[in-house]
């Protein structure tokens, strides 16, 4: 596998200057996401408004994988809704593991499409967990993060 | 059994021939593998001594009467004192075979430590320490309530002796110091750490893993109390370590773990164990593990110590001077002397992608915190990435290393 398909130009972009890395002064939710096998660190702030994700930032270190993947995430998830979240992790999982993808949504094709760049990690198992680290902590920001929490990869 | 490769005529090692031994090399063409301080290749003579003994010699140890069980103890034992000649240790009851170092080390925070420490006595380390000379210490705090104790590193990189000495005090009753430090390769004067800690009646631990196979380690010259190091590092195979403490020592520490083989007499009132080293060595060994580990031993003594310290030091040096040439990468520094390891990180990538990057040119090399984080913090870095030498690598290794971070480089936009 050429290291071109895993570094795209994309990737790099989004890693050297990432979107959306901010902290939001009143954010509804955040989550930490911690990966101890690289000491990778990300914090998600989530901000819902009448259903819809409004705003949607990160902060952290790591790795250009890891970053890339956290500015794509904040780019696309903003005005989803949570259901509509879930859905494309979902399918990005599966997409980044190899596994069958479950059916998505026609609405959301176009998203899924964005985030293809990041599926060369499927060929280096031990970046997988770099590629889906925000997600995971988005997640977990949804579910019980009103006062944080944290999450592993481990 | 032992495979001698013939040196140069220079006398030094001969990194190309010394690639033929190990079968990995061929298996892999082209892999420029600089990770051995995570663990070493093995070389043809332990994989296939290791399947010989299965093949013929094997029986369990220390029990039948018949000719195979005795047949394969003499052989487990001749392991011991193989090891025993490796540390040039004065008495092979002095070797305790066990599962890696850190379990050397658990042994001797369960048994010594529980036995003869107490609440307020301190134990100094490092902060250049691998997790398996702290964890076990903490454990051990919580268990008695000593006080951990950790000596700093000088603006070099290496251990701030000035400070060190000033921590070593009467409430200090065991130092347990690394010998070279697995993230920088620091070389750590482990005499001079002896004699002060016991002048002041502290006992030492020294983590041996980096040091044993690349130093003539000479336990008796050095003079600790207990001295640490795992087979898989030393060429060995996986599941056997070493725990060397001198016999008077030994002779006074109770048994951490019960079971089989550690017995002389078992009724249900009461059990009488074994003298040392097999007070230690509960339940079936790991006897083809020690008979690699033996083999292995063979195979470095075959090199030659003195040869292999002197490529690897020679090696370093050289790699020293091509990275720090290098735009943009800086060596995390070791102090006065550095051995087989060199740490770096490099401007505007992750060391986790430099890995990546490097594995793209068949360059294997660890990234992380190697299992060291305090000492990560201590450097002012999260994370390295570390490439670490063996009695095969020569400098093209290093040439492909800093041509693979170069291209690393280039495809990240980072060159300078």
């Amino acid at each position: 596998m050429d290291l071109r398909d895993l570094y795209q130009d994309i990737i790099l972009d989004h890693g050297q200057h990432p979107r959306n890395f901010r902290k939001p002064e009143h954010p509804s939710y955040l989550a930490h996401g911690h990966n101890p096998l690289c000491g990778d660190r990300v914090t998600v702030f989530v901000t819902l408004e009448n259903g819809r994700i409004n705003d949607v930032s990160f902060q952290g270190r790591g790795c250009a994988i890891s970053q890339a993947s956290a500015s794509l995430m904040t780019e696309i998830l903003k005005g989803k809704t949570p259901e509509e979240a879930a859905a494309l992790f979902k399918g990005f999982h599966a997409k980044v593991t190899g596994v069958a993808e479950p059916a998505l949504a026609p609405a959301l094709a176009d998203d899924m499409e964005r985030l293809e760049p990041l599926t060369g990690v499927k060929a280096y198992p031990a970046r997988v967990k770099c590629a889906t680290l925000a997600w995971h902590a988005f997640e977990a920001a949804l579910r019980n993060g009103a006062a944080g929490t944290t999450v592993k990869t481990e | 059994m032992t495979l001698v490769t013939p040196l140069r005529p220079n006398g030094r090692l001969d990194p190309r021939a010394i690639c033929r031994d190990f079968p990995v090399f061929a298996r892999n063409p082209g892999l420029v593998f600089l990770d051995s301080g995570a663990s070493a290749q093995k070389p043809a003579v332990v994989i296939d001594g290791v399947a010989e003994y299965y093949r013929s010699d094997y029986a369990n140890v220390h029990r039948g009467v018949y000719r195979l069980s005795a047949r394969s103890t003499e052989l487990y034992e001749e392991a011991r004192e193989k090891v025993r000649r490796f540390l040039n240790a004065a008495d092979a009851r002095e070797i305790v075979f066990v599962r890696n170092a850190t379990e050397g080390i658990n042994l001797v925070a369960n048994s010594w430590g529980n036995t003869f420490l107490k609440a307020g006595d301190e134990i100094l380390v490092t902060v250049m320490e691998h997790h398996a000379n702290i964890v076990p210490w903490q454990l051990l705090r919580d268990r008695v309530g000593i006080k951990l104790v950790v000596a700093p590193i000088d603006a070099t990189g290496g251990l701030d002796m000035a400070a060190f000495t000033a921590l070593i005090t009467p409430r200090t009753k065991l130092v347990a110091v690394t010998h070279v430090a697995n993230v920088t390769g620091a070389v750590v004067p482990v005499e001079s750490i002896v004699r002060m800690a016991h002048a002041a009646g502290a006992k030492v631990l020294i983590d041996g893993s980096q040091a044993a196979p690349r130093l003539p380690v000479d336990v008796q010259a050095i003079g600790a109390d207990f001295y640490v190091f795992t087979g898989h590092k030393a060429y060995g195979p996986t599941g056997i370590g070493v725990l060397h403490g001198k016999k008077v020592i030994l002779d006074a520490m109770p048994p951490w773990q019960g079971g089989g083989d550690m017995i002389l007499d078992v009724t249900f009132e009461k059990t009488i164990f074994q003298e040392p080293p097999h007070r230690f060595e509960a339940g079936t060994p790991d006897i083809s593990g020690a008979i690699g580990l033996g083999i292995a031993i063979d195979y470095l003594e075959g090199l030659g110590r003195d040869a292999i310290l002197e490529h690897e030091e020679a090696l370093t040096g050289y790699g020293v001077d091509r990275l720090s040439r290098l735009p943009g990468v800086h060596l995390v520094g070791a102090g006065q002397r550095r051995l087989a390891i060199l740490s770096f990180t490099i401007d505007g990538i992750h060391p986790h992608d430099v890995a990546t990057l490097l594995d793209g040119h068949k360059v294997a090399v660890r990234a992380g915190h190697h299992c060291a984080q305090p000492f990560l913090e201590a450097l002012g870095v999260g994370a390295t990435t570390r490439a670490s030498l063996g009695v095969y690598n020569d400098e093209s290794d290093i040439d492909a290393l800093a041509s693979a971070i170069q291209g690393a480089q280039k495809m990240f936009k980072v060159t300078k």
